[in-house]
């Protein structure tokens, strides 16, 4: 206890910065992940042929190692912040977008008829009909990613973007284990306070109508 | 009001779903597009709304081929009530009834004043309007869903098979409720089923189809009457044949054609003679050219004996008649309210055809309380 006192007494403030500078960049990269993920998913649910393909090489990027995808991105990007973002917004794209796609095409195809015979036109019916339907789904995809990106983000540390991942590389070079936990620790708390408020959120955009009945899923 | 020019759908892979169709509907008329599975006749009403295109022909609402027109603006021009209630679970009862009125840009205000108009018109409370269509039974929802595709008022409303997922009474009881609210909104509506039990109550004209084609049209008396050919007849079903029969008989297959007339030159005495060699109590009185004149019955002549000579001094000329294409039902009912003994048949110059008397009642009676057993023996032979 008088150690993590002492602990939190030198590395107190870094330990804030660096814990906002790993959120910021997990939820800028979800951000991302969710503005190309969310309409590019519609998109593909009007075309289930180009879906295969797509998904299959968006899945394809996600086998990549992470930590070869940020070294790859040095020579493009150089290091720093940017760059760590664009490769976890790669990382966050899958599972929003699979969600999206699987949700969107789950919506009962009655009430798709319904909408088109009362006349409404395709926007209206993704705006009325299809994405509050699928909330429930997509919001699940929105949920896992952050998780993962979270945790990635780590790694960032590595091309300089910082985040706790600076403390658990220095423990790791220093052989402090009082750094690596003071950066693994974070991180994972991060991650269920970050799900914790996404789940909140889910429930908020989830239209009031599905949150208790089996439709949602359908 | 709605009328389909030689229209047919032919779907890629050459399947021919409509034929050659050519239907005219009327302002107001309750039409119902039957026939087994596959007949075409789903394809045949989401051409009206085009979520199917026609292949070939046209297509018109009051006059105005549909094809030229705007989807969308079509659409919410036409109530559309489907199959399976198709309710949006994630819109309150307010938001599913006013939808159309929403694509269609009315204020929020005049919105829920329809919806509350609407569900009044089905006796549920306002207080619905903000509950979940889970929170609903299935009638209520089918109600809803009615009520949906009248909230812009639209002139036409298509329905497929609306009432098919609910439960028996459930559906007799909407059914009835949904007929009247059709007859006293005059709106035009095409219906599809394939519940013959549904076609007949509902129907002011039955279409039914059979591998795309039209095979008979016409209103539920008729093609109980007349059923087309034997494919009709077998859709119809023997037994509803039978019982219908008494609703859709006509005076002229049961009245008897030779009733026991005197003209009006004769004399009294001869018309009592008349009546005691055919034992009965009434005669008609006709003119030479057998055109209906009256009664006399054994009452007057009594009264009038001493002080006339014939006939045409003394009948009774208030009298009631049917026509042979009259339906019996309607006339059994006539003779039993007003207390009639007969009543005689003519045609349309009032020339004398026959009679319906008490004891052809006795006939219809007997034949749909045993007359079904005769008809089932018959076959079995």
């Amino acid at each position: 206890m008088q150690a993590l006192k002492q602990f939190l007494a030198e590395n107190g403030d870094e330990l804030l910065l660096k814990t906002w500078e790993h959120l910021y960049i997990s939820l800028i990269a979800v951000l991302l992940g969710i503005l190309v993920a969310i309409p590019l998913g519609i998109l593909l649910s009007r075309t289930p042929k180009a879906a295969g393909l797509v998904m299959g090489v968006v899945g394809v990027v996600q086998t990549f190692p992470s930590l070869a995808i940020l070294a790859f991105f040095i020579p493009i990007l150089g290091v720093g912040t940017g760059p760590a973002i664009v490769a976890l917004f790669l990382y966050s794209v899958l599972p929003i977008l699979r969600n999206t796609y699987t949700g969107i095409r789950g919506v009962n195809q009655g009430l798709l008829e319904a909408g088109r015979g009362m006349g409404m036109n395709g926007w209206q019916r993704i705006r009325y009909v299809e994405v509050p339907l699928a909330m429930p789904i997509i919001m699940a995809g929105i949920r896992l990613s952050t998780v993962y990106l979270i945790g990635w983000a780590t790694l960032a540390s590595f091309i300089g973007a910082g985040g706790l991942g600076d403390f658990i590389f220095n423990g790791l070079n220093l052989f402090r284990t009082d750094y690596i936990v003071a950066g693994a620790v974070p991180v994972t708390l991060l991650a269920l306070i970050t799900d914790f408020f996404l789940g909140l959120l889910e429930k908020w955009v989830t239209p009031k109508g599905i949150r208790d009945s089996k439709e949602a899923v359908v | 009001m709605l009328k389909f020019d030689y229209v047919t759908k032919v779907y890629s892979g050459g399947k021919k779903a409509v034929e050659d169709l050519k239907l005219e509907v009327e302002q107001g008329e309750f039409v119902v597009i039957i026939g087994p599975s596959g007949c075409g006749k789903t394809t045949t009403m989401k051409m009206i709304n085009r979520l199917i295109e026609p292949s070939e022909g046209s297509i018109y609402i009051k006059g105005e081929n549909i094809l030229h027109k705007n989807q969308v603006e079509l659409r919410r021009s036409i109530g559309y009530v489907i199959q399976q209630i198709g309710l949006f679970p994630h819109m309150t009862i307010m938001e599913n009834i006013a939808l159309v009125p929403k694509l269609l840009k009315w204020p929020e205000d005049r919105r829920k004043n329809r919806a509350e108009e609407l569900l009044k018109l089905v006796n549920m409370n306002p207080e619905y309007l903000y509950r979940y269509p889970h929170e609903l039974s299935g009638g209520q929802q089918q109600r809803i869903g009615v009520l949906r595709a009248l909230a812009a008022d639209p002139p036409l409303i298509l329905m497929d098979e609306p009432f098919g997922a609910l439960d028996p009474i459930t559906r007799e009881s909407l059914q009835e409720e949904f007929k009247n609210l059709q007859q006293s909104l005059g709106k035009t509506i095409i219906f599809v089923t394939h519940d013959m039990d549904e076609a007949l109550k509902l129907a002011d004209r039955i279409v039914i189809m059979r591998e795309g084609k039209l095979v008979q049209v016409g209103t539920p008396d008729e093609i109980l009457r007349n059923p087309a050919n034997e494919f009709v007849e077998e859709f119809i079903g023997k037994e509803r044949l039978i019982q219908a029969r008494p609703n859709i008989q006509t005076v002229g297959q049961v009245m008897n054609p030779n009733p026991v007339t005197i003209s009006v030159d004769k004399s009294l005495s001869a018309s009592i003679q008349l009546m005691k060699e055919r034992r009965v109590d009434t005669l008609l009185v006709v003119d030479e050219r057998n055109i209906l004149q009256g009664y006399i019955d054994v009452e007057i002549l009594d009264q009038n004996r001493k002080k006339a000579q014939q006939v045409g001094d003394v009948l009774e000329t208030d009298i009631y008649a049917v026509k042979k294409e009259d339906l019996l039902r309607d006339t059994i009912r006539k003779i039993l309210k007003k207390g009639m003994k007969y009543v005689p048949v003519v045609d349309d110059e009032n020339r004398l055809d026959g009679i319906v008397t008490r004891a052809n009642l006795v006939d219809i009676v007997y034949d749909s309380i045993w007359g079904e057993e005769d008809a089932f023996a018959n076959q079995d032979q």
